[in-house]
């Protein structure tokens, strides 16, 4: 399969990247020259493999229930300092209404 | 006119209540100041690597037990993948095509009649932030404030199958699994803070068609009566668009409960869009046959086993067992109290608990952990009015008492307010006899036929007793005396 120039345009606005045509352009010759190696890639049989997760083949740790970071304060005021705009606490953001 | 069938499936997110976020250290606590519960996981800053919960783990394998599901021996994180502002990562962490619960099924009651809605799947996530747009004493001057400290709590959205056919079934569904959720202790249920939130997916198609119609999802009912409202307006919509020769388009709508209407939200074509993968950061989770079965072990006895259960055990009908296991505290309260009044004070213990309890419950609106007398208490009061003791009508002024908290158990209470019945059968003839010397005319116009005077005599027995005598005890004596 091969993908559309129209397809890369709504890939990069999903993924929120501003693209010209000419980058849209040259970004869809390089990816289908990836498709082109999954094509080939197919062509091995995988029948009876398991789809792996993750390259490691290990299970994920589990951590206890418990609060080990009493919020405060002082470590919000911390975290807002590079935030653009604040109030009250909170994060102010440009109005999102549904 | 054709006849149309409806069609429902639900998705509900429950809040699980472990004391952490899913993937980071901070506190699910709900209320805190705006932001103060959200660390450097929650926000997102760069270089942050999620650590799976082992709580909401066993939240999900509780579940998956409760509903005679599978527990997937290994299942997988997903990102989801959309902008919001109140989702700083720019996905949610979720499952996809490997859920930590599969398949199961929840028994509805509708009417007189039992069915089972197959669930689909149960998956963890995580929850996003809150957006606000106005709060009290806040002027965001035309923006939208963003609040954190829910952003990452746990989770687990409960699919089911597309097996409902009514709005009626679609609430009972809501109701029984409302309940379960809180039975098995993994979700408070709290509708009003939004710790559980039911999605439906609602289509019609013409009886007897075996495609599905297309489906419309109203998002975010959150309360039973809502639901059932939403769910009306939204299939009277689809079948009038229908018949008017319309088609009905797949989108999502909310319910506005001011005008009980239905409307599609702005969403662009592109909302639905995910792009899921499995989440990089995260390794399968396994979940092996030891850890399913420790956990088994610790499960409660469910709410159909023990309502089913109590029926036999106490000769209930199965009406007053469905009442008394609405939740485990309510039937834990129950057979706490028939303990202590004893097996003959089963049928009793119910009656007391589901009329004057629940009545005392609703007027000073608690809920049965906040009863103002407590199962025991309840219950000694019950074994005073099987060992006759104290009458029924003797027993409200102690159930009154108790509540007011006058005394610690019914026996202080009938002591110290002397309300013991009085079944000494020479003080009571005493009594009777100077009852009916002072009430000659009454004896008389007894004598004389008239069946009511006995009735008027009675009622003075009990009035001069304040309503300690036996009533039975009353008549007996009554009746040898007028011969």
């Amino acid at each position: 399969m091969s993908l559309t120039l129209e397809q890369v345009h709504r890939v990069a606005h999903l993924a929120r990247i501003e693209i010209s045509d000419g980058e849209a352009q040259s970004t869809l010759g390089q990816l289908n020259e990836i498709f082109s190696l999954i094509e080939e890639m197919q062509a091995v049989d995988t029948r009876g493999v398991e789809p792996m997760a993750h390259a490691q083949d290990v299970a994920q740790r589990l951590r206890a229930d418990r609060v080990s970071e009493a919020g405060t304060i002082d470590q919000r005021a911390a975290f807002q300092e590079v935030a653009p705009e604040t109030e009250a606490g909170l994060y102010l953001v440009p109005r999102v209404i549904e | 006119m054709k006849a149309w069938e409806v069609v429902i499936g639900i998705e509900t997110h429950a809040q699980l209540s472990t004391r952490a976020k899913i993937f980071s250290g901070s506190s699910t606590a709900f209320g805190a100041e705006p932001n103060v519960q959200a660390n450097a996981v929650d926000i997102a800053l760069p270089g942050v690597l999620p650590v799976l919960n082992r709580g909401a783990v066993e939240c999900a394998i509780r579940f998956g037990l409760a509903v005679g599901a599978k527990i997937a021996p290994r299942s997988v994180f997903a990102r989801k993948n959309y902008f919001y502002p109140d989702l700083p990562k720019g996905y949610q962490i979720s499952q996809y095509e490997l859920p930590v619960v599969v398949g199961g099924q929840l028994a509805i009651v509708v009417g007189e009649s039992e069915r089972v809605v197959k669930l689909t799947r149960a998956h963890l996530e995580e929850d996003a932030g809150k957006s606000l747009h106005e709060c009290a004493g806040a002027n965001f001057h035309g923006r939208t404030g963003i609040d954190l400290n829910r952003a990452g709590t746990p989770l687990l959205e409960i699919v089911t199958e597309p097996d409902m056919r009514s709005s009626t079934e679609a609430v009972a569904y809501a109701r029984a699994l409302h309940a379960l959720v809180r039975w098995i202790g993994i979700c408070d249920g709290n509708m009003q803070e939004g710790s559980f939130r039911c999605d439906a997916n609602v289509s019609v198609r013409p009886v007897g068609q075996t495609e599905f119609g297309t489906r419309r999802e109203i998002k975010n009912l959150n309360s039973f009566r809502f639901m059932q409202q939403a769910i009306d307006y939204e299939v009277q919509w689809q079948i009038a668009t229908l018949e008017d020769g319309g088609t009905v388009e797949q989108a999502t709508v909310l319910f506005d409960p001011q005008s009980g209407e239905t409307r599609a939200m702005r969403s662009k074509e592109d909302a639905h869009d995910y792009r899921y993968f499995p989440d990089p950061d995260l390794l399968p989770l396994v979940i092996d046959r030891q850890w399913v079965d420790e956990i088994a072990r610790q499960m409660p006895e469910l709410p159909a086993a023990r309502r089913d259960r109590l029926a036999t055990d106490y000769g209930l009908s199965a009406y007053d067992a469905k009442l008394l296991t609405a939740s485990l505290e309510l039937a834990t309260y129950y057979e706490t109290a028939v303990a202590a009044a004893g097996n003959s004070g089963a049928k009793a213990c119910a009656n007391w608990v589901m009329v004057d309890l629940t009545a005392r419950l609703n007027k000073e609106e608690r809920d049965i952990g906040q009863s103002p007398i407590s199962a025991e208490q309840l219950g000694g009061m019950v074994a005073r009015i099987v060992d006759g003791t104290i009458s029924t009508n003797i027993a409200r002024k102690v159930f009154d008492a108790l509540c007011n908290g006058e005394g610690r158990s019914a026996d202080e209470i009938i002591a110290s307010q002397g309300l013991q019945q009085i079944t000494d059968g020479d003080a009571l003839e005493t009594l009777i006899d100077e009852l009916l010397a002072t009430n000659a005319a009454m004896v008389a116009e007894y004598r004389s036929g008239k069946e009511k005077a006995f009735n008027a005599l009675v009622g003075q027995a009990m009035k001069a007793t304040r309503g300690k005598a036996n009533p039975q005890q009353v008549n007996a004596l009554l009746r040898k005396k007028l011969g």
